[in-house]
């Protein structure tokens, strides 16, 4: 659908965008995550055509892009301030990409309210601009875009501006939304759990270059390194020497945690013997009593955060650099151990993830 | 019901600390702006009050009949002369703001989208023929419009014309030539003002629902401005229609205006209420003129959306 082949953006020396390639699938919930400033709004104002890339070229739909003015391209744009026009009401709001397409007053009429239906403001067609509540206005500026029927709708950081509550609710409804229409969604983000929450794939970039593009749960449990990992959430770091490479596994040795194979990530890049590996917080299991596992690290607890519903367990392992963090459900009682207890962890050896250094 | 208990006692609290406070912001501001105020009010309302006195008085040679009367204001509206120079004064102030604004507009939105870094810069060199004196502006197009001047010159030197032209200074289009360009940096500062306000993403989001540069400029850019034209047509308009240097120093005898005739009745014709009532029928005209324009631009406004 949308095809963006060795796209680099440069102001002077510095590149805010630097050789990306990537494809968008048709009908995708696609999105772009990062920090700030690592080119996720200068890659979406280049699909959108308000920029055109230094180098590189963008298709969408199998036409090429370039020379393609912003409003000839089959893309519409949620900006992240919303750009309502103040000076219009809703329904002339939503009405106003419609008007150049010349249609019977009734068909207009009709497509507003539906737009209006589909982000549930019916009956505020008639409300001004300028006396809306913010979620409001989010919604009146995706039913702005979504009433032009786009092959593309790119959403820059839509949600960043509601308060936690709304923005959650938002989530599940653009969600729903996008599975409704079977447009092609590309949303911006630095929020890691939006993305993991809403996209069919995922793509993380770090200072103009994509890390990892691929489905929620894989970029969350087999991140391809470090930056990825952490971005994406806590992530315990243990220091790993590459034992064997083959194909598709890798073994690795390791002191907490013995010798490990695991599946190889993609574009796994070998950087000498070092490598990583990782376990989540919330993969490591406190063992109760006298149970045992066949996968489990022994170690003494030296810090302890309550969160209500769970309790971050920092537990010191003999022969690893760097405390484990443990993230255990208060259920079974995980706030009621004390700190400089001694306790036993178990794991899953397929939640361990090798990462290049 | 505990928290509506415990919640009512600060709210009260924060309520009666507020009204005291409040109430000697208010205090402490009026004592601020009440000696500029009083200054104004004074300077403003006393001279408009005996101007209304005085139209409705009667001159008797060096002494003034304060019986009430409406004579002036017939002999006003009624001497074809003060009709003809009233009318001529608002035609010369209705086209000077107009085309003053048509020519400010395009520098304003220069400056304001084009600027980049040296929008400063360019408001800066605009105001740099303020640095004369008015009269100084006035005398130089007076050099440029003259029988000898730069532009009968100018053209003879083309061969468009073969001997010097009358036809450029006293008259009407002197004065309104004279009256733009005096004016012109008036009007470009508010329309600057209201076009840097305009919202930037705004027209990208225009763009993005299809609209090219043209459709852009008349759906949202022209109309999130008029503001700034609105009020730079008041700020021309309104003065200009009792402008009195010009008309007197390029305008000759077809440019004379309404100021000028007021200057008579006090002046040389000695006739103050007569030159009242002519003060006070500008003054409410030149109002109500102003009041249909906005009223015009706005119904227009609404109508283009
Ligand atoms: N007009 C410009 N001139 C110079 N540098 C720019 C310009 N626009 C963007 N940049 C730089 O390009 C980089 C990427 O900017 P971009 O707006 O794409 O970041 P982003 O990922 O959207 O960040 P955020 O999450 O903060 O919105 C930034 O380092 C920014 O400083
Ligand atoms: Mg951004």
């Amino acid at each position: 659908m949308i095809e963006i082949a060795g796209v680099t953006r440069s102001y002077g020396a510095f590149k805010a965008l630097d050789d990306t390639s990537l494809s968008i699938r048709e009908g995708e919930f696609f999105s772009l995550l990062g920090p700030s400033g690592c080119g996720k709004t200068t890659l979406l104002r280049m699909i959108a055509g308000f920029d055109t890339p230094t180098s590189g070229s963008i298709a969408i739909d199998g036409q090429p892009m370039d020379g393609i003015a912003a409003n000839r391209r089959p893309t519409n744009m949620v900006f992240q301030s919303y750009a309502i026009f103040p000076h219009l009401n809703v329904a002339q709001n939503v009405a106003y990409g419609l008007k150049r397409l010349r249609l019977d007053a009734g068909e207009e009429k009709r497509r507003v309210e539906e737009a209006l239906a589909q982000v549930s403001l019916s009956g505020l067609g008639s409300r001004g601009a300028t006396e809306l509540s913010g979620g409001q206005r989010q919604r009146v500026a995706l039913a702005r875009a979504l009433v032009m029927r786009p092959k593309v709708l790119l959403l820059d950081e839509p949600l960043s501006a509601l308060d936690k509550k709304l923005r959650e609710q938002m989530q599940v409804e653009l969600r729903r939304l996008q599975q409704a229409v079977g447009i092609t969604f590309v949303l911006v983000t630095h929020d890691q759990y939006e993305a993991l929450a809403m996209s069919d794939r995922i793509a993380v970039m770090f200072g103009g270059r994509i890390a990892q593009v691929a489905a929620p749960k894989e970029i969350y449990q087999r991140p391809v390194n470090r930056q990825v990992a952490d971005f994406l959430g806590g992530m315990n770091f243990v220091k790993a020497e590459i034992v064997e490479e083959s194909g598709a596994s890798i073994i690795v040795e390791t002191h907490g945690f013995g010798r490990v194979k695991t599946d190889k990530p993609q574009a796994f890049v070998r950087n000498g013997k070092a490598a990583t590996l990782g376990i989540r917080p919330e993969r490591l299991r406190v063992l109760w009593d006298d149970a045992t596992s066949s996968h489990q690290v022994t170690g003494k607890v030296v810090d302890r955060h309550y969160f209500g519903e769970i309790t971050h367990l920092i537990v010191e392992v003999p022969g690893l650099e760097k405390p484990l963090s443990v993230s255990e459900t208060n259920n079974f009682g995980a706030d009621d151990i004390p700190v400089g207890a001694a306790i036993r962890l178990a794991y899953d050896p397929d939640a361990l993830v090798a990462m290049a250094d | 019901m505990t928290a509506a208990a415990e919640g009512s006692p600060p709210l009260r609290a924060t309520r009666s600390r507020g009204g005291p406070l409040l109430q000697s912001e208010q205090a402490q501001g009026m004592a601020l702006i009440s000696p500029t105020f009083l200054y104004a009010l004074v300077l403003l309302a006393v001279p408009i009050l005996v101007v209304i006195a005085h139209s409705f008085w009667t001159q008797n040679y060096l002494t003034i009949d304060r019986t009430f009367t409406l004579e002036n204001y017939r002999v006003t509206l009624t001497e074809p002369i003060y009709r003809d120079l009233l009318f001529r004064s608002l035609y010369i102030s209705l086209v000077v703001s107009f085309v003053t604004v048509i020519l400010a507009y395009p520098i304003a939105y220069f400056i304001s989208f084009h600027g980049g870094s040296r929008k400063n810069l360019w408001l800066f060199l605009i105001t740099i023929p303020f640095w004369t004196s008015y009269l100084l502006r006035v005398m130089s197009w007076k050099v440029i419009l003259g029988y000898g001047g730069v532009l009968n010159s100018g053209l003879m030197g083309l061969g468009v014309i073969d001997e010097p032209s009358t036809a450029f200074l006293y008259n009407t289009t002197a004065v309104i030539i004279t009256l733009t360009h005096a004016w012109a940096a008036f009007a470009i500062l508010p329309i600057f003002v209201s076009l840097e306000k305009v919202d930037r993403t705004l027209l990208e989001a225009a763009t993005d629902l299809g609209d090219g540069p043209i459709r852009r400029f008349l759906r949202i850019t022209l109309p999130l401005s008029m503001p700034g034209v609105i009020s730079a047509l008041m700020i021309v308009m309104i003065p200009t229609v009792g402008d009195y240097v010009t008309p007197r120093l390029v305008g000759g005898k077809d440019g004379v205006m309404i100021a000028n005739a007021i200057q008579a009745q006090f002046g040389k014709a000695s006739n103050w209420p007569l030159g009242a009532a002519l003060s006070v029928t500008t003054m409410v005209i030149v109002t109500a003129m102003a009041g249909i324009t906005v009223f015009i631009l706005r119904w227009a406004a609404r109508r283009a959306r």
